[in-house]
């Protein structure tokens, strides 16, 4: 399931890509800087963007219905939105929690 | 592939909300409604969820279905809302949670599921329901017309953080309408209310209906965040 949430994340990070001048290094795989941290590419409107697209990929994939902007993202110590690992590892246990894992 | 414009209205059981539906199958919409209970009519070009508006996951699951089997949405009407008339020292807390739970929380869950759909398309129109008891201060009305002083200010602040997606979101103000919601007030309120109108008559479904044309037409791209009060209030 990791492994194909990572690619769903790439994928919709290339989308992305095509429309960005900065774009996102998606070969460096779950190491993939997002948002937050010094390395960051995305400003807050690129990560609404791809965390709406990922999230309707990842509905559509596993299908069930999923909110990744949700309380427990929010109050969570390190932000899930960090990097791409970070965020598959986030959305994995969001689809366990939901009974889908 | 269905071209036709898919639009979500929300509390079409009954009253304006089942008048929006009907009037905008017949414009050609396919037309999505909710209610907490079934609707009690049926309409070719409308499908109906049973879903309480402010039940997170229920809403959510609706989203997803729709999604799933239009692939889009190009409109969306937040009628649904809820009234509560009694003076502030007869209102129990209940009353209130519920009302800003109905008219608050469920608009803005419909604006957030709505908008991500619609801003894939770069497109979408959202239309969302105020009162004239806000700018007339109705007493009586205290948390009903606090609620929608709050859709407002969510209009007008979502019309900023959307216009990138190419989402406008208006809002309509209607005055009275023969409905369910005013049934309790008495007549002479009723019409010391009416006499603060420029115009003072009764609303109808089709003055509604008309604001709500003018904000979902395509060409009215360049108007967002506005709040249309009907009767000259």
């Amino acid at each position: 399931m990791h492994d194909k949430i990572v690619e769903i994340i790439v994928a919709e990070a290339e989308e992305l890509n095509e429309d960005r001048e900065d774009r996102i290094p998606v070969e460096s795989g779950i190491d993939t800087p997002l948002f937050g941290g010094d390395n960051a590419v995305l400003n807050s409107m690129g990560l609404i963007t791809l965390i709406v697209a990922v999230e309707q990929s990842v509905e559509d994939e596993f299908d069930t219905a999923l909110v990744l902007a949700n309380e427990k993202a929010m109050s969570m110590k390190n932000s899930p939105f960090q990097t791409i690992g970070t965020l598959a590892d986030y959305i994995v246990s969001l689809l366990k929690e939901d009974g889908n894992g | 592939m269905d071209n036709r414009q898919v639009m979500l209205i929300t509390g079409t059981r009954k009253g304006i909300g089942e008048f929006l539906a009907r009037y905008y199958v017949q414009k050609g919409f396919f037309v999505i409604g909710c209610s907490r209970g079934k609707a009690e009519y049926e309409l070719a070009d409308y499908r109906h969820f049973s879903v309480d508006i402010t039940d997170g996951k229920a809403v959510k699951d609706m989203f997803f279905e729709i999604r799933k089997t239009h692939k889009r949405l190009d409109v969306l009407i937040n009628n649904a809302g809820i009234a509560s008339m009694n003076h502030i020292l007869l209102t129990p807390l209940k009353t209130v949670c519920n009302v800003l739970n109905t008219n608050v929380s469920g608009t803005f869950l419909f604006c957030r599921e709505a908008a991500k759909m619609m801003q894939k398309h770069k497109f979408g129109r959202i239309v969302n329901f105020s009162t004239v008891a806000t700018p007339l201060k109705l007493e009586g009305e205290a948390v009903y017309a606090a609620s929608k002083a709050a859709v407002v200010s969510l209009t007008q602040i979502l019309a900023r953080e959307l216009a990138e997606f190419g989402i406008t979101i208006n809002a309509v103000g209607p005055t009275p309408v023969k409905t369910d919601l005013i049934r309790s007030v008495p007549k002479e309120k009723m019409e010391r209310l009416l006499a603060r109108q420029a115009i003072p008559r009764f609303g109808t479904f089709e003055d509604i209906a008309n604001v709500i044309d003018f904000f979902i037409k395509k060409e009215s791209e360049f108007v967002t965040g506005q709040n249309i009060y009907l009767g000259g209030v």
